[in-house]
């Protein structure tokens, strides 16, 4: 069967080449059908569970949350369905990118399917964008999730909202690919929207449970935030360009906007408070170690590989604008490097394997940031791209693990954090592909040669440097400081959580120990495939001085700069605003040396600390999590608690909110607008009342009040 | 001459339509009514409407009267354990809403040469024709040539009356 | 004289008016309805000493009216007497909301 999708594939690719050299798009529209289709047929089956179960309930049996496996409806077709539908998408996807590989694209391809609004000034199509950008975050969303989905097959088999799972995932896929598709800034908002909500949907998918259920709201509530400045910097550019698709508006921006100026500084900087909330930033990233309640398939994908990067993508895609606002790119890449260095810190400290994987996500995309902030967006895109394979990889592993833990505290109730890392430890004997996947994204993540983390992390450290010339060099030379420094702690607190995770003796018990095993073969191998992505992914984009160095073996190893030519046609435009602005980049680091021994300093200075941190974690005494309690005093202590952002935030903007409302509801809409409904309730009482007075039913009452008006017109007619 | 006598029956009239009015018992205030009803004939008589003054006499007091005080009588009136005149604020405001209607009546009816001319040319029409016909031939001659059909409709509408008054009195079957 | 007439019938018209206004008994209410009628009557009669014989054809008519008026009106007072009991006015107040 594969043998066979391989021959429509190369069929399909040589097509494009017979005769035309211009790209002609395959099926585009089905790539987001597809998903689509999927979302309504597993939502279909989970309804039909649904009332299955309810019905069960109301003829008077249990609430029936068996596992959905023993009925084949909502559990055989959901299987098939929900990564079929994935799988064939991503097919779709590889015919087009072999189409496009054979084609010099300059401009991109435009598929208008129907119109969208049209009122008199504002006109937006349903139109798919296929350019490199595009292909390349396509085929990036479909790949990685449909592994994850692969995963979920196992991880979720014994979870009764089976169906509901598979129908959200798809729908998630759906609107991010409407997100990276989308031709124009609204339509690529509706998939901002729809991620979201999504988000919001998977977040709180165990919705029984109060806080996951709340941690769900959070997200939502917080990505609403950054999608008001996106909103407000779509209004600020349809009024300085009466249009709002990437072509027009990407083409006119130079002629149109003062380099610098007062609109599009304001439009950069309303697009990254948007960025900020959907790729958790600060100062809105406090949903995403929340987020964590969702299932760990769900933080893969959604918070690692695909949701959070759309931040990154929207300002990569609109180079063009950021390339015009210095100080909205200074902006941008500030808020990346600061996050990345704060996101590490709180990472030192935190006990749950996902809220380190979620902090360290954090800290990742603020690397992202500071790449696509500091002009190198081909670099920005470049560790999007590794970030999603290492951190995919990094949250399905910890899946794999927090259910064989699940597994085992099930089998003897014991009542303890299934991922807590205090419980585990020494877990490399039950788990071994699992560990040894899971080190080779921790060496990828800490930029360790030849892993795929290195080549991007290092591009995107390199270029904060370089970009130190102009007006603000002396911030970037500070972001290169502190993404080195970053750098270095990742590193360290990835280590500690494989040590803490998979070294040294196991602390879950005996009894449970009996109970640990590897994950089943639809989870492992999908780790697999993403930890041979990991090695080799960063191979793809090595900029020449370096591979012609000894970082690149000579030139030997099967390395290329493709990424960077690929993207060349997209960015190439901002690139030029940068050259006749600010002039070229800078050829050495801030405080000397070049690219190469830059390359090399990081990555000893990184295996250095992952060394040092494994015999510093070895010699740590753990103990499970109900003995050790919570860090008391000091540096460890805050870092704990995150900063107390959390309160912080509760306390300046929560809390008066809440109490606003809560003076909104008791006395604005209770005391006064309802109080003035009911008085004029009253009011018709009252004179109703008062008219009955007239009403006593004798023939005297009523012959005075016809004298009274005898006398009243005579009155008149009289005088 | 006839001033005097005028003045002297509308202060009989006055009186019994007080005593209508005021009267406690039913057929006193019938009795008043009657006593009324003949001043105002005589009154007709010192207006030169000798005929309205008999059909007054014969028709109103003579049969409606009666009427009235068979009915009375039928009903066995006039033993209530209540006061039949309506006493309090009420009855303060209707005395002040009616002078107040009697006031400007008066206000309005008072005045103008005109009205005071007993004697203008349809006053002498009326003596001539009187002179002529008689009395009754001068009632009679504008009723039965001018005023024919309202004649006549009200011969059927005291029939309809008779009719309807024959059925609302009727004991129903049980 | 024809205004003292036509000042006489005013009086009357009121002190019937009041009387409908003041008495319980539904009869003498009657009764006062008719004093008006009068009123009306000597006014009429008092006018055709100036208009014309038309007036006091007039006063034929209103004596005629009145009495089938008299007439019917009895016979639904005493077709109410025979559910109520009493003819006092404010018995019958089936009108009252």
């Amino acid at each position: 069967m594969l043998a066979s999708f391989a021959v429509l594939l190369t069929q399909a690719g040589q097509e494009a080449h017979a005769g035309t050299s211009t790209f002609v798009p395959f099926l585009p529209g089905w790539v987001i059908l597809l998903p689509l289709l999927g979302f309504v047929a597993n939502g279909v089956l989970a309804l039909i569970h649904g009332r299955t179960s309810a019905d069960a309930v109301r003829a008077g049996g249990e609430l029936e949350l068996s596992p959905a496996g023993s009925r084949p409806l909502t559990h055989t077709l959901p299987t098939w369905i929900g990564p079929g539908v994935v799988l064939l998408a991503f097919l779709i996807v590889l015919v087009n990118f072999t189409r496009m590989l054979g084609v010099e694209l300059h401009e991109p391809v435009i598929r208008t399917y129907w119109t969208w609004i049209d009122t008199g000034a504002f006109r937006a199509d349903a139109a798919l964008q296929l350019d490199q950008l595009s292909m390349v975050m396509m085929l990036i969303v479909t790949g990685v999730s449909f592994l994850i989905h692969v995963f979920s097959i196992g991880y979720m088999g014994d979870d009764p909202g089976y169906a509901r799972y598979f129908s959200y995932l798809n729908l998630f896929v759906f609107f991010m690919l409407v997100l990276v598709m989308a031709a124009s800034f609204p339509l690529m908002f509706v998939g901002w929207e729809g991620v979201g909500l999504c988000s919001y949907l998977l977040i709180g998918f165990w919705f029984s449970d109060r806080e996951k259920s709340d941690a769900g709201k959070k997200a939502f509530i917080v990505n609403r935030i950054g999608d008001f400045g996106f909103l407000i910097a779509m209004f600020l550019l349809f009024a300085a360009f009466g249009t709002l698709d990437f072509t027009t508006v990407f083409a006119q921006a130079p002629e149109r906007l003062a380099y610098g100026g007062t609109i599009i500084t304001a439009v950069t900087l309303f697009l990254l408070l948007g960025a900020t909330g959907k790729s958790a930033q600060i100062p809105l990233y406090v949903w995403l170690p929340d987020a964590m309640a969702g299932p760990t398939p769900v933080s893969a994908l959604i918070h690692a590989a695909t949701m959070v990067t759309a931040g990154v993508y929207m300002v990569a895609r609109s180079s063009v604008l950021f390339a015009l606002s210095p100080v909205g790119s200074v902006a941008v890449a500030g808020i990346g490097a600061l996050t990345a260095l704060f996101a590490a810190t709180i990472a030192l400290a935190q006990y749950d394997i996902k809220k380190v994987l979620a902090y360290s996500t954090v800290s990742q995309l603020g690397y992202m940031f500071l790449g696509v902030g500091a002009g190198a967006y081909a670099a920005g895109i470049f560790h999007l791209m590794t970030h999603a394979f290492f951190k995919a990889l990094l949250f399905l592993g910890s899946g794999a693990v927090i259910h064989s833990m699940h597994h085992a505290l099930h089998h003897t109730h014991k009542d303890w954090d299934a991922q807590d890392m205090r419980n585990m430890g020494g877990l490399k004997k039950f788990l071994p592909l699992t560990w040894v996947t899971m080190w080779v994204a921790t060496l990828a993540i800490s930029g360790i040669w030849p892993f795929a983390g290195f080549f991007s992390k290092d591009e995107i450290i390199w270029s904060a440097g370089a970009a130190a010339v102009g007006p603000f060099a002396g911030l970037y030379r500070l972001y290169w400081i502190l993404a080195l420094a970053a750098a270095l702690l990742t590193a360290f607190y990835m280590t500690r959580l494989m040590v803490m995770t998979f070294h040294g003796g196991n602390r879950t018990g005996r009894e449970e120990a009996r109970h640990l095993h590897e994950a089943p073969r639809t989870m492992t191998v999908p780790l697999a495939a993403l930890a041979i992505l990991s090695v080799f992914g960063g191979w793809i984009n090595v900029p020449d001085r370096i591979r012609e160095s000894f970082l690149g073996g000579g030139g030997t190893l099967p390395m290329s700069g493709w990424l960077h030519h690929w993207l060349e046609p997209v960015t190439a435009a901002a690139h030029e605003i940068q050259l006749s602005h600010v002039g070229p980049v800078a050829e050495q680091a801030p405080f000397g040396g070049g690219e190469v021994l830059w390359g090399a300093i990081s990555t000893l200075l990184a295996l250095g600390v992952v060394v040092i941190a494994v015999m510093v974690v070895k010699g740590w005494k753990l103990v499970p999590a109900t003995e050790a309690g919570e860090p008391e005093s000091g540096l460890r202590k805050i870092l704990y608690h995150k900063w107390y952002v959390d309160e912080l935030y509760d306390r300046v903007v929560v809390r008066p909110l809440v109490r606003a409302s809560r003076i909104c509801w008791k006395v604005i809409d209770s005391a006064v607008i309802d109080g003035l409904v009911n008085a004029t309730g009253y009011l018709a009482r009252g004179v109703g009342w008062f008219g009955s007075l007239f009403q006593t039913g004798t023939v005297n009452t009523y012959a005075f009040i016809l004298t009274l008006g005898v006398l009243v017109i005579l009155g008149v007619v009289a005088f | 001459m006839v001033e005097i006598l005028f003045y002297v029956f509308a202060a009989v009239a006055v009186g019994g339509a007080f005593g209508v009015v005021l009267s406690r018992s039913p057929v006193g205030s019938l009795l008043a009514m009657v006593a009324t009803l003949a001043s105002l004939a005589v009154i007709f008589i010192l207006l030169e409407a000798h005929f309205l003054a008999a059909v007054q006499v014969i028709v109103y007091a003579g049969a409606i009267m009666v009427l009235f005080l068979f009915v009375i009588m039928l009903l066995n009136l006039g033993h209530d354990y209540r006061r039949d005149v309506k006493g309090g604020v009420f009855a303060l405001i209707s005395f002040g809403v009616a002078g107040g209607i009697a006031g400007a009546l008066i206000r309005q009816l008072r005045g103008g040469a005109a009205l005071d001319a007993f004697t203008s040319p349809a006053a002498q029409a009326i003596d001539a024709a009187q002179a002529e016909q008689g009395v009754v031939g001068a009632f009679a001659q504008p009723l039965f040539t001018t005023y024919v059909v309202p004649f006549e409709i009200t011969g059927i509408l005291l029939l309809v009356a008779i009719v309807g008054a024959i059925v609302l009195a009727k004991r129903h079957a049980v | 004289m024809i205004t003292s007439s036509l000042i006489l019938s005013a009086i009357l018209f009121v002190l019937g008016t009041f009387g409908v206004l003041v008495r319980r008994n539904a009869i003498i209410i009657f009764l006062c309805i008719e004093l008006q009628l009068n009123a009306v009557n000597v006014a009429f009669v008092a006018l055709s000493r100036l208009v014309g014989i038309d007036g006091q054809i007039f006063v034929f008519f209103v004596m005629t009216v009145a009495a089938a008026e008299a007439a019917v009106g009895l016979a639904i007072i005493i077709s109410i007497f025979r559910h109520y009991e009493t003819v006092d006015v404010d018995n019958f107040n089936l009108l009252k909301w």
